[in-house]
């Protein structure tokens, strides 16, 4: 995400994402980088283990021996700040994988085919947009077991309808242009023409969407583990932290601030990167 | 049955009743080359999209038969096989015609696999060669070549899958002056080498007084005027055809 080279063999899609647009995108790339190095190397980098209560240490401010101090049973509040970065993305990342997947497969699907396909297709995906999809997260969060994988599944059931709407639009534009014609009209089949044609050309605006969205599922797995629905207990995750910690704030800032901090921080790197890809991406620009 | 490799009937294509284009009678045989020429909107495009079927929503009726498919009445997979390997259509705009995240040589090896051509690497370089490009751009993507580049990959093709009819919808008018003299040119060496029937459709009078047997004048969806096209030009009988000669700079 962060090299490009510039040959003249580039790839069109890589031609036309970054060189990293402007300073503020370029910033959120570089906090994304940290977030994920952070997260990656968390059992090296941290400096105690993940779950290693000390009722001795508890609730100890930040310090030079625990910098973001420790918690209510004494594990240290930087450690559990890494470790957590690791459930928070990977969440993040199985979350948008699924919704993107079976998003934009039933999108091409339906805006290349048109017809009642497309009417089948886009009436479920109204279905699913209907409900608030923070409700609907909860109902199947409060059914399912409590856990990440039910995190994954409740927020992913409600973001693919986004990605098919996406998607739907983008190939039914796609499939009036002209090389699909030529497509269609070298006699390649339609399941061809969709995975060859119009799946790679609609596929820049879903990556924008996605790094737009990743900040948003964060935050939505944090709200649900704050609800105590997502991950449980001795699991380190950054909403888990926040709720736990809350009852603190007043007396014990940092257990609640730290891990608080971190959601911020990385939905609000996802967010400024989506939104300068989507700047350098407009056509208005990027028309050559 | 004739020999043309289009015959068209009574030709009628509409558009939820309206008629766009109506053709009553239209061939052209092997090593012909027929234009179809009038302004935007006088239902040329229309009708050479109508004579491999690829006119959508439209409704059709008379005879079309090319390379001896009934084009009205075939099956999909006779549509298919007709669309790629014998009757091959060249775009006005030969970027939008390509697949812009696909090099051309994947494009070209995908179509010829696709309709079963053996020897492809033999094949495409032959291709190349027939229409005057360096190899070397099959390894490039559409927006890195040329649009005279980029028609005659077009071309290339149409060739390679062994077309043998060619229908041409406004091949040169997006290219400059100078390109579109090559690809006029590569048309009509082919078309004499390998006996090609070419129809075009063109508002481009100058072009097609260079490379057109016979000509057919299209206005409002009918013809106005149709034959040799040395006598339709030089000697136009309706008032129309006379107009598109005046308006030649």
């Amino acid at each position: 995400m962060t090299t490009e080279t510039r040959t003249p063999e580039t790839q069109p899609l890589r031609r036309t994402l970054p060189r990293i647009p402007d300073r503020f995108a370029a910033f959120g790339a570089v906090l994304i980088v940290v977030v994920v190095l952070a997260a990656v190397l968390a059992p090296w980098l941290a400096p105690y283990p993940v779950d290693d209560p000390r009722p001795l240490e508890r609730l100890l401010p930040p310090s030079g021996a625990h910098w973001f101090g420790t918690d209510q049973v004494g594990r240290d509040v930087l450690t559990r700040i890494l470790y957590g970065g690791r459930t928070s993305l990977f969440i993040a990342v199985a979350v948008l994988a699924v919704s993107a997947l079976a998003g934009v497969t039933l999108g091409v699907v339906a805006g290349y085919a048109g017809g009642w396909i497309r009417d089948v297709i886009m009436r479920v995906t109204d279905v699913f947009l209907a409900f608030p999809a923070l409700l609907l997260s909860l109902a199947l969060a409060v059914v399912l077991q409590p856990g990440v994988n039910t995190v994954i599944l409740a927020i992913a059931v409600t973001w693919w309808p986004w990605y098919t709407r996406l998607a739907a639009s983008m190939a039914a534009s796609i499939a009036t242009r002209p090389y699909v014609d030529a497509a269609r009209c070298l006699g390649v089949p339609a399941p061809l023409i969709i995975l060859r044609h119009v799946l790679p050309n609609s596929l820049t605006p879903v990556l924008v969407q996605l790094s737009l969205d990743a900040g948003g599922v964060i935050l939505t797995s944090a709200a649900l583990s704050y609800l105590g629905l997502g991950a449980q207990e001795p699991t380190a995750e950054w909403g888990l932290m926040v709720q736990q910690g809350q009852t603190l704030f007043t007396t014990n800032w940092w257990v609640v601030t730290f891990p608080g901090l971190a959601i911020l921080v990385t939905a609000f790197a996802f967010n400024v990167l989506g939104e300068g890809l989507r700047n350098a991406l407009d056509p208005r620009r990027a028309v050559k | 049955m004739s020999d043309h490799l289009i015959e068209a009937r009574d030709l009628r294509v509409s558009y939820g009743g309206r008629v766009v284009a109506e053709v009553p009678r239209l061939d052209v045989g092997a090593g012909e080359c027929v234009a179809i020429v009038g302004e935007s909107g006088s239902g040329k495009s229309t009708t050479l999209l109508s004579l491999l079927g690829l006119t959508q929503n439209a409704e059709i009726s008379g005879q079309v038969r090319v390379c001896g498919v009934d084009v009205l009445t075939a099956s999909p997979r006779a549509l298919r096989e007709l669309r790629g390997a014998r009757a091959a259509l060249v775009m006005q705009s030969p970027h939008a015609a390509l697949s812009p995240a696909t090099r051309l040589g994947v494009l070209m090896r995908r179509a010829l696999k696709l309709h079963g051509v053996r020897d492809v690497d033999r094949t495409m370089a032959r291709a190349m060669e027939e229409v005057l490009l360096d190899r070397e751009l099959l390894r490039r993507y559409p927006h890195e070549v040329s649009g005279g580049q980029a028609q005659r990959f077009a071309i290339a093709l149409a060739i390679a899958l062994g077309a043998e009819v060619i229908l041409a919808d406004e091949p040169t008018s997006a290219l400059d002056v100078t390109v579109q003299a090559e690809v006029v040119g590569v048309l009509r060496r082919l078309r004499a080498e390998r006996d090609l029937a070419l129809l075009l459709v063109s508002h481009d009078l100058a072009l097609v007084s260079t490379i057109a047997d016979r000509v057919l004048v299209m206005k409002d969806g009918a013809v106005v005027e149709s034959g040799p096209a040395a006598t339709v030009l030089a000697e136009p009988s309706h008032p129309y055809t006379r107009e598109l000669l005046e308006a030649l700079p």
